[in-house]
């Protein structure tokens, strides 16, 4: 089921399940696909840890920790940018409450949002266009 | 990840390498709130740290914490560019004492 409803270029699409061992490859495949997009190594590098982040909170909180929760990653180009789309199945999540907090505040955690909001161009959180989740589309121009 | 331990003096230094994500952010956890535990100055070196997010990151906090609640040192150590991204876009490279190398780490401590 796609995710894309634009005239994105899909470069690929990967369902893995919500466990943090699966990270390392969902970061290596990204490094790769914003590469072949046309970012600059320093770009597509952010661009990894804001998916990472993203990626972690779905399974930190979206899931709780469930590794039976199912992600689905979009990895998309446009002629200017490149578009991902993380969908979860999870309750609908409070997107009020999705806010980066205080930098000021030195404590553990807390940090992910923050660097998502920081490293993306755009992040929004929008209802899936089909059945349940949540689904976070995020962008990142190119050049 | 992997870690080493060694002992310098009165000082730990605590060798990080790989990547510090999600997976691994509870043994760096555990590795360096033994260390602060041990009342000695830690140096934390992250010369091979590939990556780190920010539960990585959060594991440095609480020891950080740890270590300004018992009064011990801890200062990071050679750190490498990937993680000092991070550490900027966390705005902790201002809250940590960040030293080039383990001697000027050592010569501070």
């Amino acid at each position: 089921m796609p995710l894309q409803n634009d005239d994105a270029e899909v470069i690929f699409e990967l369902t893995f399940p919500a466990c943090p061992d699966r990270l390392k490859l969902v970061r290596t495949l990204v490094l790769e696909a914003a590469r072949m997009s046309g970012l600059c190594d320093s770009s597509s590098r952010d661009l990894v840890i804001a998916v990472d982040e993203a990626c972690q909170n779905v399974i930190r909180h979206a899931y709780c920790g469930d590794p039976e929760g199912k992600i689905i990653l979009e990895f998309a180009r446009t002629a200017d940018s490149v578009v991902l789309k993380l969908r979860d199945f999870a309750p609908l999540a409070d997107v009020e409450k999705i806010k980066p907090r205080d930098l000021d505040d030195i404590r553990p955690g807390g940090l992910g949002t923050h660097f998502i909001f920081e490293l993306m161009d755009e992040a929004t959180f929008t209802p899936p266009l089909e059945g349940d989740g949540n689904l976070l589309k995020m962008v990142k121009r190119i050049g | 990840m992997e870690h080493e331990i060694r002992e310098q003096g009165d000082v730990l230094i605590a060798v990080l390498s790989g990547d510090i994500d999600l997976e691994q952010a509870p043994t760096a956890r555990k590795v360096l709130l033994e260390c602060v535990g041990q009342g000695k100055s830690v140096l934390v070196d992250l010369s091979g740290v590939g990556y780190i997010d920010s539960s990585g990151v959060a594991s440095l906090v609480e020891a950080y914490q740890a270590a300004r609640k018992t009064k011990s040192g801890f200062a990071l150590v050679s750190v490498s560019v990937g993680a000092m991204r991070v550490l900027e876009l966390a705005r902790l490279n201002k809250v940590f004492t960040i030293h080039d190398t383990i001697e000027a780490g050592l010569e501070a401590s």
